[in-house]
């Protein structure tokens, strides 16, 4: 690995005032799963490596009553697969998390790693935008909150300015009439990037869909809602031939390139058929 | 640029080695401590022969810098089981004779420690995944599942 300093800020505030002082190519590290293979095959050379794993504040998971959830940004996929309050009200963030990677990459990896990598494909991207989240930055200028659908600006690229971390995700509690569900296609079960990736969540009052949101992964530059799909349920009572008209629609939001994974016209499909599935599996969570 | 002091658990022990700021903890381990358990297979996460265990958790050493590890307990192969005193996993992959040429068996064996320490009686398909991240070139994983099985269950520190 081409040599750099490494720093090993012990908190918040510290590790605001390194970035701030430290050279403009500087790297922030998380769980390194991301960063380490680009450091390793010469990609990216900084002169300068900041730690975050030191950062207490940064691992920690809060889930309080009724008022939402507070992610860390350096907790781990693997926590999220596991943690009890994130399966039992935000489903879909797990089962993303469960997705990533081996468990030996799970126990490493980060969700802020995977959001601020900002891969189009990035797994825990779309349950993160159909749950609403919003990122919580802080910088030497102070916080500040952006909406997740806000959050990615292109490929590999963030509103992230060079001086900025993202602390946390704070998630809205859903409620308990409100079911989510990811899933991804890949050729390997294990270890393979999504070739499209599909997270859902319908949250139900009265009988019908109060609120519809449909995120997809890999179809475009940034994690993208199918907004006209989204509309299309809300303030309908949800039948099998509903979700297959929002399944359509949800097509349209999509704008796949063809690449070694997979063309793009096989993408559009992967999106009507994991669209259709989620959907269905997050009506079933939401009346359950 | 300047070497780091590590100072972190290891097997057990106390351990304070210097580091180079961009060292991984596969390299402090193998490179400066001598614990060559851990392999490099790919250094980039896919392979799993660099397992070991970050405070009883299963990581990929080839992804984390050594420093990353302070104040932390790594166990690797080493610090499983004694000769005389094996692991119940290691115990069961010399009766299968599983290893060939050896190489990803340290990975696999703390892979499935780890999972055995989480869930002491999984199926079939709970060590499938729980060693999904373990390329093994020689073996076909058969006799690796019949003495994972076999394994499940056996108290921890049974002499052979
Ligand atoms: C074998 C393997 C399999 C993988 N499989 C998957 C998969 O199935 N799905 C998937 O989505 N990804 C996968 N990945 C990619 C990777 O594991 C994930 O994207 C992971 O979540 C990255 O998190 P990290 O903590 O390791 O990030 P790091 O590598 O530490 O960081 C990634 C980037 O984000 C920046 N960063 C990190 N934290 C912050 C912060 N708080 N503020 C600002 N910037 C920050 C870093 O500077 C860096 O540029 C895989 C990787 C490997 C090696
Ligand atoms: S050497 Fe670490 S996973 Fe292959
Ligand atoms: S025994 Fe040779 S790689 Fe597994």
């Amino acid at each position: 690995m081409r040599r750099f300093e490494l720093v090993l800020p012990g908190s918040l505030d510290e590790c605001v005032k390194a970035l701030a002082q430290a050279p403009a190519d500087s790297k922030l590290l998380a769980g390194g799963t991301d960063l380490l293979p680009q450091l390793k095959n010469g990609l990216l050379k900084p002169a300068c490596v900041i730690d975050l794993s030191g950062i207490p504040r940064l691992r920690s998971i809060e889930a309080g009553n009724g008022q939402g959830l507070r992610v860390g940004s350096a907790v781990t996929a693997r926590t999220l697969e596991l943690d009890r309050a994130v399966r039992a009200n935000y489903l879909s963030l797990a089962e993303s998390g469960a997705l990533v990677g081996s468990v030996q990459v799970r126990n490493l990896a980060t969700l802020g790693g995977n959001i601020c990598n900002a891969a189009p494909s990035a797994d825990m991207a779309p349950p993160l935008l159909a749950l609403d989240a919003e990122a919580v930055i802080t910088g030497p200028k102070g916080e500040r909150r952006v909406p997740i659908a806000a959050f990615f600006t292109g490929v590999r690229r963030t509103v992230l300015a060079p001086d900025e971390l993202l602390v946390e995700l704070a998630i809205p509690n859903p409620g308990s009439h409100s079911g989510g569900s990811y899933l991804r296609h890949t050729p390997r079960r294990e270890l393979d990037i999504a070739v499209v990736g599909v997270a859902s969540q319908l949250t139900l009052a009265n009988g019908r869909c109060a609120k519809a949101r449909i995120a997809l992964a890999a179809v475009a530059p940034v994690p993208v809602r199918a907004t006209a799909a989204e509309q299309a349920l809300e303030g309908q009572a949800v039948t099998p031939d509903l979700i297959k008209r929002a399944a359509d629609l949800a097509v349209e939001a999509a704008r796949p390139i063809s690449d070694q994974r997979g063309s793009a016209d096989f993408r559009r499909h992967l999106v009507r058929v994991l669209t259709r599935r989620t959907l269905t599996t997050a009506l079933a969570r939401a009346g359950a | 640029m300047a070497k780091q002091v590590l100072n972190f658990t290891v097997n057990d022990e106390p351990a304070e080695v210097l580091v180079q700021p961009w060292d991984t903890l596969l390299d402090a381990l193998r490179e400066r401590m001598g614990l060559t358990g851990p392999k490099e297979g790919c250094g980039t996460g896919d392979c799993g022969a660099c397992t070991v265990h970050v405070d009883e958790k299963p990581v990929a050493s080839c992804l984390l810098l050594a420093m990353q590890a302070r104040g932390h307990s790594v166990r690797t192969i080493e610090g499983l089981g004694k000769p005389g005193a094996l692991h119940p996993l290691q115990d069961a992959f010399v009766r299968h004779g599983v290893p060939q040429c050896g190489f990803c068996i340290p990975g696999v064996i703390m892979a499935a420690a780890a999972l055995l320490a989480e869930n002491p009686h999984p199926t079939e398909e709970e060590i499938r995944y729980g060693i999904a991240g373990n390329l093994c070139r020689c073996t076909g994983y058969t006799k690796m599942l019949a003495a994972i099985t076999e394994a499940a269950g056996a108290p921890v520190g049974r002499r052979s």
